[in-house]
């Protein structure tokens, strides 16, 4: 197991590290050179000398990229060209936004999905089963935002229960925070729910059918205590393998929330930033976004050795 | 042996028709001009030749539909075309040489790409190139390697074994006449049943976009983006928000149960398997 871990945190390494050059890479490859720009086209060529050494991009590539990458390790994602602002507090600030609403949308996720899947799977045969099937199909085709546009219209329109967008921090109003943040969490979670009750339902219908929990039935527990007791742990190996790369879909589904929803999280700054053209200030959300996926692939692999012994 | 024909294939088959049919209608007609805008229709209410009503610039909403069912399958046939070409030799590749270097080198590649969300690729070459239909049906197509490079090694690991590739091997075969001639005719239905799920993906991955002004650029109409335009909308005309929304949801809906469909409906074997449960 120790081997296992040490291997594949060299991988999770190397990976982020791959993926940092592919992102700086890619904005080097950005038209225009930011210190001209910052200055306008009335700039003196000595002007601009002096910003580009000011912004460290007169030095060769493989510095620049060294000096963002080493920085980032230490929290410190460099200092806008167009805001003159550091990024890392801008970053760090929208990060627990965008995390508490993938939480959230996670959270409300498996709590549909889980019992969902389950109930369908244990009546596979009867007509709710399939109805419950054929909901999750229909819940699978609608995006994210569509879902958001749609709560809005029946909860903020209709009933004038909650707020149509805008976050409240939950310093200001824990109540209002909570309210604010209601139909976003919904949003993401009603519809990863949908996606995850199918791979409950198929993961609870292949355990179903194993020796063990014929055995277990035969030895006179009820159905129900022979699953809950032998089938869900064995059941939930595929599904937390489902789960960790919905958790990735969620966070790129929260860019999109984010937007419809008005909340200041991370994805709000990143396209806040390729609006203002703020180079560096994507380049690092964009960073935080793929090293955050890459972590959650990694967690999931080793939940997966975790959970299944016969990995070991 | 091939299944029956089975509900969701025949359900998945109509709805993709019917975009289909909408997308190839609109080359040749629609009923208004969906871009041309009319401050004397402004919100129009739906009737007298205006189906489904006009927006807030009084573009015809049915015809708008129309046409951005063009944009969806456009996006979705290149994207799904790029992963398809790119992903499928790369995951046979890595399936004909299961413990060389290539394999694990494509494998590591297919990880390090998975890592990047369509979205993100897209914003990425939106800020360097600027947004839109192109950079969108690349960014989508690329994040779909992965999937595609996947399917495809997995199955092939499993042609890889049978018979008439071992008799074929024995009979002294090249590499690449055994990827041609056995290997990708007998993948060829997994990378089917891939390429429709695939679809619906890109359909949602291009919805996103264009609502947040990554995908179409406008005039040319795109569900994603009628929806972003209807957002400040809803609370006095949610019809606008409707229709787009519907439009997405069946195609989407359409091009999975299609998927599903198929998938019963070439491997009966699965579909036994299921129908045991």
């Amino acid at each position: 197991m120790t081997l296992y871990l040490l291997k594949r945190l060299a991988v999770l390494v190397a990976s982020t590290a791959v993926a940092g050059v592919v992102v700086f890479a890619f904005m080097a490859l950005l038209p225009g050179d930011p210190a001209e720009i910052a200055l306008g086209v009335n700039a003196t060529p000595e002007a601009v000398a002096a910003l580009r050494e000011q912004f460290g991009t007169d030095r060769p590539p493989v510095v620049q990229f060294l000096d963002w990458f080493g920085g980032l390790a230490q929290g410190d994602f460099g200092t806008s060209y167009v805001t003159s602002a550091p990024i890392g507090p801008q970053i760090s600030d929208r990060l627990g936004v965008t995390a508490v609403l993938v939480l959230g949308g996670m959270a409300v996720a498996v709590a549909i999905a889980v019992p969902l899947g389950t109930f369908a799977a244990v009546h596979h045969r009867n007509p709710l089963g399939a109805a419950i099937s054929a909901v999750s199909q229909i819940g699978i085709a609608i995006p994210a935002f569509l879902a958001g546009i749609l709560l809005v219209f029946v909860f903020a329109v209709k009933a004038q229960a909650l707020p149509s967008g805008g976050y409240v921090p939950i310093a200001d109003s824990p109540g209002e925070w909570l309210r604010s943040l209601l139909l976003p969490w919904l949003s993401l979670g009603l519809v990863q729910g949908a996606v995850l009750t199918r791979y409950v339902r198929s993961a609870v219908l292949d355990v179903m059918r194993e020796d063990y929990l014929r055995t277990a039935r035969a030895k006179g527990r009820g159905s129900t205590g022979a699953l809950w007791r032998h089938g869900l742990r064995n059941a939930s190996i595929p599904v937390v393998t489902v789960l960790g790369l919905q958790l990735a879909t969620l966070l790129i589904g929260a860019v999109v929330v984010e937007r419809v929803f008005v909340i200041p999280g991370l994805g709000d700054l990143l396209l806040n930033g390729v609006a203002g053209r703020d180079l560096l200030l994507v380049q690092g959300v964009v960073m935080v976004l793929v090293a955050a996926v890459l972590l959650i692939n990694f967690v999931v692999d080793v939940a997966y050795h975790l959970l299944d012994p016969r990995l070991r | 042996m091939r299944g029956r024909i089975n509900a969701g294939l025949v359900a998945g088959g109509v709805l993709v028709g019917l975009v289909v049919l909408a997308a190839v209608v609109s080359f040749f007609w629609t009923p208004h001009d969906p871009t041309l805008v009319d401050a004397a229709r402004k919100l129009r209410e739906p009737g007298g030749g205006y189906l489904l009503g006009a927006d807030k610039f009084g573009r015809d909403t049915f015809s708008q539909l129309m046409v951005g069912a063009r944009t969806t399958l456009y996006v979705g046939i290149v994207a799904v075309g790029i992963a398809a070409v790119l992903g499928t030799p790369l995951g046979m590749a890595a399936g004909m040489t299961p413990r060389g270097w290539l394999s694990e080198l494509i494998m590591r590649v297919n990880d390090l790409v998975f890592a990047f969300p369509a979205l993100l690729l897209a914003v990425m070459l939106g800020a360097v190139y600027g947004a839109g239909t192109l950079t969108a049906m690349i960014a989508i197509g690329v994040a779909t390697v992965p999937a595609f490079a996947r399917v495809a090694r997995a199955a092939t690991l499993q042609v890889m074994v049978t018979d008439y590739v071992l008799a074929a091997r024995a009979a002294g075969r090249g590499r690449a006449a055994i990827a041609v001639r056995h290997v990708l005719p007998n993948i060829g239905s997994v990378l089917i049943v891939q390429a429709s799920v695939s679809f619906a993906i890109a359909i949602l991955a291009e919805a996103a976009l264009s609502f947040l002004g990554f995908g179409t650029r406008p005039p040319t109409p795109s569900w994603g983006r009628m929806l972003q335009e209807s957002q400040e909308l809803l609370f006095s005309t949610p019809r606008l928000a409707l229709w787009p929304g519907l439009a997405i949801a069946l195609a989407v809906l359409g091009f999975n149960l299609l998927g599903d469909g198929l998938r019963d409906y070439l491997d009966p074997k699965l579909r036994r398997i299921r129908a045991e449960g």
